[in-house]
């Protein structure tokens, strides 16, 4: 599914931002990465969704191998992955579903079944009476949830979420957080990025502990493993 | 790309000229200011352009003829030389005038005093030449002379030199008027739309992560190039239509027979209408591809 070997990433500033990093998650997997600000928790995310390309190493996603990608090929690749940011990322001249519906619109898909499945997730996500706002008559958590919902539009295999919770308030970082189980427990691999203490604690999973670009644990079930 | 997908760039342009609101407005009015002030300029230009044109046709060559006194023979001698005269190529016309047509001119011109040379006319019949360039009218003189049977050819050399080095000055200051107006719209106009899609850069990059292609992000933006340059040029061209068609009908009357005369409203107007729309419409096509272009390859 996700299967890293001897990633390092170099910056062109000289910055060693993952310096030899092996893991392999398999499909179905529930994966929390954490770490310290500037442990190269971003990097690694960026390099599963294509963001960046390892300087050396193989990161092979869905049985691609990134690096050999072309540039026009990188379209294609994404659309086999749900991508959650911080800060949601939603076109805000959109309405909520127009945002969903668009990921489905770039794969080209009958409007029909456009309309059925984006229905379905954003009454998943519990956004479906919200249909027609914008993204700035949303509070944090709904826009959170609009982006959860585009991001499994397309039902990809695997979800990859950079600090999901990261804005929200802690009542909303549940809500988002039973989102995530619910995807989870439908058998989609689950990447997440997260300086959630609470919830990395309480809603017990693997747990990959990047610091200095290496991993320094990883253990089924752990805790945070960090004083904040 | 499907049919589909195409018609919901179509769509999606649309709204999204909606949404942006403001952003549009400003966009369209650049488009619209801009191009009423090249409308207009073009207007002016091709009726100053035709108004050289006519004063450069009435350039036209007088051949005199030589005098023989057998009639047969100068009449052998003329259609000789109407006809060597009408091979050359850069002849456009000949208009045959005898010494007594000459002197009915004379007279009505400068009076009656001239009447009395209907007893002995001293004038000789005369060859009216025009050429097909009027700015190859001293070189056409110079042929026409080395032919037989001329006796003079005149054609007012110097004035002639000086009106048309006066007119290609003209011409030519209009030409880069013209050119440096157009390059100001093209900019001002690709600078508008690049501040609009500039706001939207981040647009550009959500919908690369979500997966969307170059081709797919960038149509709708062409669309709403074209839709710009399409809203941006009606005003122009009502206001050239109406202006124009106020003028020539205002101004027509009062210089009835003069020499400058305007251009007629059609073709004119169409031709600079269509001018003004096909500009509107390329500029805004190709300043939004250029602008957007910028923010695919980062992304």
């Amino acid at each position: 599914m996700i299967h890293m070997k001897e990633v390092y990433k170099k910056y062109p500033n000289g910055v060693v931002a993952v310096n030899g990093i092996s893991v392999d998650i398999n499909q179905g997997e529930f994966v929390y990465v954490v770490g310290p600000s500037g442990a190269g928790k971003s990097t690694f995310i960026k390099l599963m969704y294509r963001e960046e390309v390892p300087t050396s190493g193989e990161v092979i996603i869905n049985g691609i191998n990134t690096a050999q990608l072309k540039r026009k090929e990188v379209p294609l690749f994404r659309r086999h992955l749900g991508v959650v940011f911080q800060d949601f990322k939603l076109l805000p001249k959109l309405t909520v579903y127009e945002n969903v519906a668009f990921a489905m619109e770039v794969i080209e898909e009958q409007p029909k079944k456009i309309r059925k499945r984006v229905l379905e997730v954003l009454e998943l996500v519990g956004l479906k009476h919200k249909l027609r706002m914008f993204p700035n008559e949303l509070s944090g958590g709904e826009q959170q949830r609009v982006s959860i919902a585009r991001s499994i539009v397309n039902m990809p295999k695997v979800v990859i979420a950079d600090e999901p919770t990261g804005n929200l308030d802690p009542e909303t970082s549940w809500e988002i957080m039973r989102i995530f189980e619910q995807i989870n427990a439908l058998g989609t691999t689950v990447v997440m990025a997260t300086h959630n203490r609470e919830i990395v604690n309480k809603i017990r999973k693997r747990v990959i502990a990047i610091e200095g670009g290496m991993i320094v644990r990883d253990v089924d079930g752990g805790d945070y493993g960090y004083e904040i | 790309m499907k049919y589909r997908t195409l018609q919901r760039h179509f769509r999606e342009s649309l709204k999204s000229l909606s949404r942006n609101g403001w952003m549009s407005v400003a966009s369209i009015s650049a488009v619209t200011v801009t191009l009423l002030l090249v409308g207009i300029f073009a207007l002016v230009m091709m009726n100053l352009n035709h108004f050289a044109d006519n004063i450069e046709n009435d350039v036209e060559i007088r051949v005199l003829i030589d005098i023989i006194n057998e009639p047969e023979k100068m009449k052998a001698a003329e259609d000789k030389l109407i006809k060597q005269v009408k091979s050359l190529p850069e002849v456009a016309e000949v208009k045959y005038s005898s010494k007594e047509e000459e002197l009915k001119i004379l007279i009505e011109n400068y009076g009656e005093d001239f009447s009395l040379y209907e007893q002995s006319n001293p004038l000789r019949n005369v060859l009216y030449v025009k050429a097909k360039d009027p700015q190859q009218t001293a070189e056409l003189a110079k042929k026409i002379d080395k032919l037989d049977n001329t006796y003079d050819v005149i054609y007012g050399e110097e004035k002639v030199k000086n009106l048309f080095s006066f007119l290609n000055t003209g011409r030519n200051i209009g030409l880069v008027l013209i050119l440096g107006l157009l390059f100001t719209a093209i900019f001002l106009i690709y600078n508008t739309i690049r501040i609009t899609i500039t706001a939207r850069r981040d647009e550009i990059e959500i919908m690369k992560l979500v997966g969307a292609t170059s081709s797919f992000v960038r149509t709708p933006f062409l669309f709403e190039g074209l839709w710009l340059g399409l809203f941006g040029s009606i005003i122009p061209i009502f206001v050239v239509s109406i202006v124009y068609h106020y003028v020539y009908n205002h101004l027509t009357p009062r210089i009835k027979g003069e020499m400058l005369q305007l251009l007629d409203v059609t073709p004119l107007v169409f031709q600079v209408n269509f001018i003004l729309l096909a500009l509107g419409i390329f500029i805004g096509v190709w300043g939004s591809f250029m602008s957007v272009r910028k923010f695919l390859r980062v992304y």
